[in-house]
């Protein structure tokens, strides 16, 4: 018998498989059983309602996706009283994730989801403030520093803060937001990328640009995801392009303590649970009798600081 | 939508699931003309005894054929067929989805996940149905013509095309009882004027309780001022770029009027078979 389950700040998941926010609702329900998972992270609400991003949302690229959906939202309300509820039926744990235009509506909102039902938060740093400058919070350590003190000084839940890949400061962001009182680190959101119709020459979104996802952006995650592992002492939850048991593995031995699964979900709807029976098998067949006996394993010699935290390619 | 917050079962258990992902074998892939080819898959009983006219299939096109696919492709169910174990698809070759979708032949595998989506409705009172369609709208709107046969219901099908040997189904609504009229552009009878002339005669007689129509935003515009005309009410099968095909991801929305608000709602989940009166044109 092989034991999946991992540790996440305190929090026990009984394996290392979850969504990743944007890519689950309650309608996954009607494909599998949803207490398969590790844990359940909702997609990301704001305080009010939002309407969301002009059509097309999503193009695809080669092997990958674009979207820019603009995070449409019922607001708080609607949530509490409906989306909350849903998941009380389940023994897996709920996070919540969650974003706000300015630092302060950002805590309101964090003090608000704290309630019976919720085991941590997702705070989305990382999407882009549209109303403000178009910069997201986790783009650098000061401004991720300064929400991440506000939005602990909000909730008594665990803290996750996620990232984005849109930055040259990784292991500094991973740091401030472990040292604005984050819990883990979600690494990361999609990357911010373009694709324009050569016939019409128009953006192939309606927002102009939007977020790239799927296999494509793997090795950027993996990469961010290995720095913050070495930068902190909080967990990394791994994100961006991972669909297959090997890609978990990866992340995993790169120092990840769980993953999360996104895009793969929308080829594939039982993905997360073909993941999760493949990563029992993978790991019986290795002779481990736990999945935390791979967490952080990579060989990766004696690396000085400045190879280890590059911000560009050598 | 979730009204209900009940545990729901293993997905192992059918009771639960609503849509299977699932490999079906083709039993045929074969052009019907030069523009579009049916696709017929070996399904199983309980996969065919849960769809219904106007919902569709998110199909895994094979990367096949040089092309790379990646997205999943929504595409309306053509017929399904408990009887045969058949289920088909109507679909013009256009990008690199359809165009792997060709390559597909006989014992060949395609993973479909369905069916989805909220199907046509036929109410009670709506003796006299009336479809209008165009081009490959035609495939989404075929099976209702199944639909109509099985209730009892009569149906007049106006099928439009370029071409008349680019009408399709005609056939198809003439097998299953319904009166076809056709109008092409090459014999000069698809124009609007026209159309609504053929449609204000049915009314005239008797023979338009609804209407149902697909695709093309001149024959909303049309429908939608004879329908407000006469009080007829009608739905609309609607497209939009897809990626989860299951509601999730909130890609696919569309605005409706609702009341004296316009709404956003998404075609794989509230759709693709919406209220015709509350569709905007685009």
């Amino acid at each position: 018998m092989v034991d999946l389950s991992v540790d996440i700040a305190g929090l026990k998941l009984k394996n290392p498989i979850m969504p990743a926010s944007g890519t689950f609702s309650e309608e996954l329900a009607e494909v599998f059983d949803l207490d398969r998972l590790g844990a359940h992270v909702t997609k990301t609400i704001t305080r009010g309602w939002r309407d969301g991003n002009p059509t097309p949302r999503v193009c695809e690229v080669n092997g990958s996706m674009l979207n820019s959906i603009g995070i449409p939202s019922k607001g708080v309300g609607a949530f509490l009283e409906k989306v909350v509820p849903f998941y009380r039926h389940y023994e897996t744990p709920l996070v919540v994730s969650i974003s706000g235009n300015t630092a302060d509506e950002f805590a309101t909102l964090c003090s608000e989801v704290s309630v019976d039902g919720v085991a941590a938060i997702e705070v989305n740093i990382s999407c882009p403030n549209i109303e403000e400058d178009g910069k997201a919070f986790a783009i650098r350590p000061s401004s991720t520093y300064d929400v991440m003190c506000k939005l602990r000084a909000a909730t008594k839940l665990p803290l996750w803060a996620k990232l984005t890949p849109n930055t040259g400061e990784t292991p500094e962001v991973a740091r401030a937001a472990e040292e604005g009182g984050a819990d883990a680190l979600v690494v990361a959101n999609t990357i911010l990328s373009m694709a324009i119709d050569i016939h019409s020459r128009r953006p192939k979104l309606g927002n102009l640009m939007g977020g790239l996802s799927g296999p494509s952006i793997k090795p950027i995650a993996l990469r961010m995801a290995y720095q913050c592992a070495r930068a902190t002492r909080i967990p990394v939850i791994g994100c961006g392009g991972i669909s297959t048991v090997e890609d978990v593995i990866e992340f995993l031995i790169a120092g990840a303590s769980a993953v999360q699964v996104g895009t793969a979900t929308f080829i594939h709807p039982t993905a997360m649970v073909s993941i999760i029976e493949g990563l029992e098998s993978w790991l019986a067949a290795e002779g481990l009798s736990s999945v935390r006996d791979l967490i952080g394993t990579v060989i990766d010699g004696e690396q000085n600081e400045a190879v280890v935290f590059m911000e560009a390619a050598p | 939508m979730m009204g209900v917050h009940k545990k729901l079962v293993p997905a192992n258990d059918a009771v639960s699931v609503k849509a299977f992902e699932m490999p079906l074998a083709v039993k045929e892939n074969l052009p019907v003309n030069g523009e579009y080819r049916k696709l017929v898959l070996d399904a199983p009983a309980d996969l065919l005894a849960r769809c219904r006219a106007g919902q569709f299939f998110h199909l895994l096109c094979p990367q096949a054929g040089g092309e790379t696919p990646y997205l999943r492709r929504p595409m309306s169910i053509y017929g399904f067929y408990p009887e045969t174990g058949e289920l088909h698809f109507l679909y013009k070759v256009t990008g690199a989805g359809t165009r792997a979708l060709a390559t597909l032949g006989t014992g060949d595998l395609l993973n479909v996940l369905g069916p989805l989506g909220e199907p046509f409705t036929i109410a009670d009172d709506w003796q006299n149905l009336v479809l209008v369609a165009r081009g490959v709208g035609l495939a989404t709107l075929a099976p209702l013509a199944l639909e109509a046969n099985r209730l009892g219901r009569h149906l007049t099908a106006i099928c439009s095309a370029r071409h008349p040997d680019y009408l399709m189904s005609t056939d198809y609504f003439a097998d299953l009882g319904a009166d076809v009229i056709t109008l092409t552009d090459a014999e000069g009878t698809s124009e609007p004027q026209n159309l609504e002339r053929v449609i204000e005669e049915l009314v005239a007689a008797g023979k338009a309780h609804a209407f149902y129509t697909c695709g093309s935003n001149r024959m909303l515009r049309l429908l939608q001022e004879i329908g407000a005309r006469h009080g007829i009410p009608g739905q609309i099968a609607l497209e939009q770029q897809m990626a989860c095909g299951i509601g999730m991801c909130h890609c696919c929305v569309r605005p409706f009027n609702r009341g004296d608000k316009q709404v956003h709602l998404r075609v794989c989940r509230e759709g693709p078979v919406f209220d015709m009166m509350e569709a905007i044109a685009w």
